[in-house]
Parts: structure tokens; sequence; C-alpha cells
């Protein structure tokens, strides 16, 4: 949810440019998973500032508490026990909307204006205009787009958009108090990531890497991971994440085509119609019956 | 009032009504369902009360023709069986098309395009019915893989079978005479003998 905007880049099953004229900064959360402690400060956050209570779950014996993303929880730390090199490694992922530059919820989403990506990168959800169809969900390589129980609407995290649109950084990023969370211009964040990589690269991870996997244009959200070779340890954060080929099928080049082979099949019987004339019962056949009926 | 009480009986007023609820749950799912196919087609939302009243619609009325197409299945089954002088019919369908049938092989109630159809209709409507319980969110809940798979297919076979209908249709109308068997259930004896004569002669005995 935003305000009238001149700066969207792209709008969901809308053909015509969208207002673009305005032209801003391209923007990037980056979370540092090696410095993050889990103390879940961007969730109590995200809720504080989207004004947002979920309901109080149950204990499911881990860490992860809410133990998935909901329609009302936008973000949530995921946690990881691993071994690596027999040492047990916590790993923390703060898992949310990436805010993909090529966004498959975007691409499957069949309401016009539903789903918006600014030219700042963030892609936002504008729930007046969304069906409920739950076609984003299809799309996303990633699994987070929810939708509600109790209105229908999908949701998920805007990137604090609204802050953003202010010059204010998103609630999680104000609030980590370890640093994990920085925002900044989407090269900044590149920048600073890679002083940390060099960081950890010095401390041993010699795999430390930047996570802005290419497969969706690169995001919005990115991750320094210290395992940055195996994304997958991070509860199962996509390895090489794009938008899946039947979603491109589905709502890429069958559509147009299909949409002209239906209309070439209704203007084809016209003009057989019209070019070879009607099937119509023959005069003789008529006439034969009638002499049968008049013996 | 029968115009001739010497026309033939083709459908009785159950497979006349049962076509009819068939016929008229297709045509609100396939506005309904391009809505969502294609922003073009977003506007046909306006006749189901908006885009949420149209996505909360579309799976109701297709359970209805599901149910309807159903009992139409075993109505007509038995009559759609393909023989070898339906293969025939279909091997000639171009003479058919050119709008000269005179020698086109004796068909019985149904022609072999006729049965063609029946048989791909059913298909159709079954991966049409299995797709969109996949895709039914209210509902269900099934892998994205399983939805992603099922979207594909849903749209693909609904863009078939609308183009199937636009032929089922325009057959209809190109072939004079025959709307009027779905409409009121007779048809003339010419046109009987003309284009089903094996059917003809079973039901006169001639």
């Amino acid at each position: 949810m935003a305000l009238q905007s001149l700066d969207i880049a792209r709008r969901s099953a809308t053909t015509t440019p969208a207002p673009g004229v305005r032209q801003t900064t391209e923007v990037a959360k980056l979370i540092d998973v090696s410095t993050c402690i889990g103390c879940k400060a961007c969730q109590a956050a995200c809720m504080e500032w989207n004004d947002i209570r979920d309901e109080v779950g149950i204990n499911h014996g881990v860490y992860d508490n809410p133990i998935d993303l909901t329609a009302k929880s936008w973000t949530v730390m995921r946690f990881a026990e691993v071994e690596e090199k027999g040492k047990l490694e916590w790993l923390i992922r703060k898992d949310g909307c990436m805010h993909c530059a090529d966004p498959g919820c975007l691409k499957a989403c069949p309401a016009p204006g539903a789903i918006i990506q600014y030219a700042n990168g963030i892609v936002d959800f504008h729930q007046e205009n969304c069906i409920g169809c739950g076609y984003c969900i299809t799309g996303c390589p990633f699994n987070i787009p929810r939708i509600s129980q109790e209105d229908s609407k999908a949701y998920k995290c805007s990137l604090c958009s609204d802050r953003v649109a202010v010059g204010q950084a998103p609630a999680c990023a104000k609030v980590c108090p370890t640093g994990a969370i920085q925002f900044g211009s989407k090269e900044q964040m590149k920048d600073y990531a890679a002083k940390r990589i060099v960081d950890l690269k010095s401390r041993g991870y010699d795999k430390a890497g930047l996570y802005d996997p290419a497969g969706v244009g690169g995001t919005h959200v990115m991750y320094v991971l210290h395992h940055a070779d195996r994304p997958e340890l991070y509860k199962g954060l996509p390895n090489d994440p794009s938008i899946s080929p039947l979603v491109s099928l589905w709502k890429g080049f069958a559509k147009p085509l299909a949409t002209v082979a239906m209309a070439a099949v209704a203007l084809g019987s016209l003009f057989h119609y019209v070019m070879k004339g009607p099937n119509e019962v023959s005069k003789e056949l008529e006439d034969e019956l009638e002499k049968e009926d008049a013996k | 009032m029968i115009r001739n009480p010497k026309d033939l009986q083709r459908y009785t007023a159950e497979e006349r009504a049962n076509h009819w609820i068939v016929g008229i749950c297709f045509i609100l799912l396939a506005l309904s369902g391009l809505a969502f196919f294609h922003p073009a087609f977003y506007p046909l939302t306006q006749l189901f009360g908006g885009g949420v009243w149209a996505r909360i619609l579309h799976p109701i009325i297709g359970w209805l023709m599901m149910i309807g197409f159903v009992v139409m299945y075993f109505r007509f089954k038995a009559l759609n069986r393909m023989e070898p002088a339906d293969r025939e019919w279909l091997d000639r369908v171009g003479e058919m098309m050119d709008g000269n049938d005179h020698n086109m092989p004796e068909q019985g109630k149904y022609n072999g395009g006729q049965k063609a159809m029946f048989w791909a209709m059913s298909v159709c409507m079954l991966l049409l019915f299995v797709s969109g319980i996949i895709l039914w969110r209210a509902y269900f809940s099934f892998p994205v893989d399983v939805v992603r798979l099922g979207a594909v297919v849903h749209a693909a076979v609904a863009a078939i079978m609308i183009a199937m209908i636009f032929v089922h249709v325009y057959a209809a109308l190109w072939v004079r005479g025959t709307v009027r068997a779905m409409v009121y259930g007779t048809v003339t004896r010419a046109w009987a003998k003309q284009h089903h004569r094996a059917w003809y002669r079973q039901v006169t005995g001639k």
C-alpha cells in the first residue's frame, strides 16, 4: 500500500506504461547474516511500524517464532543449526520478500495494479486491487506472499515503501541493534557487502559472498552469507532462484498467442459462412418428402 | 403447438435443459476465466461484480458445469462410440467444410466430427476440473510446482475448449435447421435425411 506515485517501473496485468516520469535511486536492504544475533527486534519493529499484530501462536520447540511467514508476519527469523568443520554454526536468516528485479509475483498477477514495482526496486502489493486468487504465490520463487484468512488479500513485506518514499530506512533496518540490517542505495550496499566479505574471508570463511541472485535479475534485499556457495544451508534459501518456466509459459508468449488463436477461430467461422454460405437442407429432399406425404 | 407433427424428436426436454445448464455455465466461465487470462479481458470481471466476485464465482460455476457435464456425458456417451464410417467421415471433412456434403458417408445420430468433439470436450472437462481444483486456493492447498503446472494446464485447455465451443456453435448455426433441435427438440425429416440418414432411417423405419 502506498500513495500516488510517479515512479512506477512496472504494474501488474497492465500492457501500457505506468506513470514513471520520476526516476529514483535503486535501493537495497543488506542483511548480514554473519552479524545477526537473532534477537527478532526486526520482527517487532515490522509489527510496530505496519501496526499489525499476528495471533499469538504456539511454541514449536525451536526458536523460529512464528514458525512461518503469515499475512500478518511479513518477516521471520529462521534458525538453522549446521555443523561445519566439526563446529556447530547457528545460521540465522531474516526471511521475507526479496524484492526481485524480475518479480515472479507481478508477472503472475492477473489484477491490474495489485502489484507495483517502483523505480527504486521495491515490489509492493496494493491490496485494494487484489482479488485474492493467489497467483502471486504461484509466481514467487521464494515462497513469500500469504493470503489472509480474514480478507482474502495477499500480503508480504513492503520494504517499508511508505518510509522509503520519505527518505527513511525500513523499520527493521532502523531497529537492528548490531547493524546486521543495512539500508541504502543498491551500489552502497554492494560496497558495504564487499567489505564484510573481505572481513569474513580473513576469518576463515573463504566461501563468504553476497546473495544477489541473477536468476531473478538481482534482488533489492541481499544477504551476506558465510557460505555463499551453499545458500540452502540457511533454511532452504534457493541456490539459483528464477521464475519457474511453467509460470513464464503461462504468463509469457503463450497468452497473446492463445488469444490470437481463439480470435482466429471465431473470425474464421464468420468468414467461412460469408464465403461458403450456409449448409441448407436441399429443396429436392424436402419436395421428395412432400410427395411421399401426398400419396 | 407442433408446427408439423411429422417432425422428428431429436432431444427430450431433459436433454435440452441439461445441455443449456452446461452451456450457460460455460459462457460464464469463459467470460470470467478470460478476465484472468489476459489483461485485455480484465474488464469482463465487471459482469460478475468486480474482480473479487469473479474470482469467488468462477470455481463455483465450474462445479455446476462439471456436474451438468457428467450427467450429459452418461446420457450421450453410447451414441458417440466411434465407428469406421465416422473415421471415413473425418477423413473427408474437407468436402463437408467446402459445403459439398452430398457424397459424405451416411451418418447415425451423430457424425464423426460431433463424436470427436464429444470425446475431446470430455477430456478437456476432466482436465479443467482437476486443474481447477488445484488452483482453488480458497479451499485447497497443493505443492507450488503442482499449482504451477495446474495453472498452465487450466489456461491451455481452457483456450482449446473455447476454440472448440466456437466451432460447436458455428457448426450449429452453419447447418441450417440445427439450432431448433437444442431449443425445442425437433428437426425436419428432410434435415435428418440429409445430415443423419442412418438415424433418419432408424427413427422413421424407412
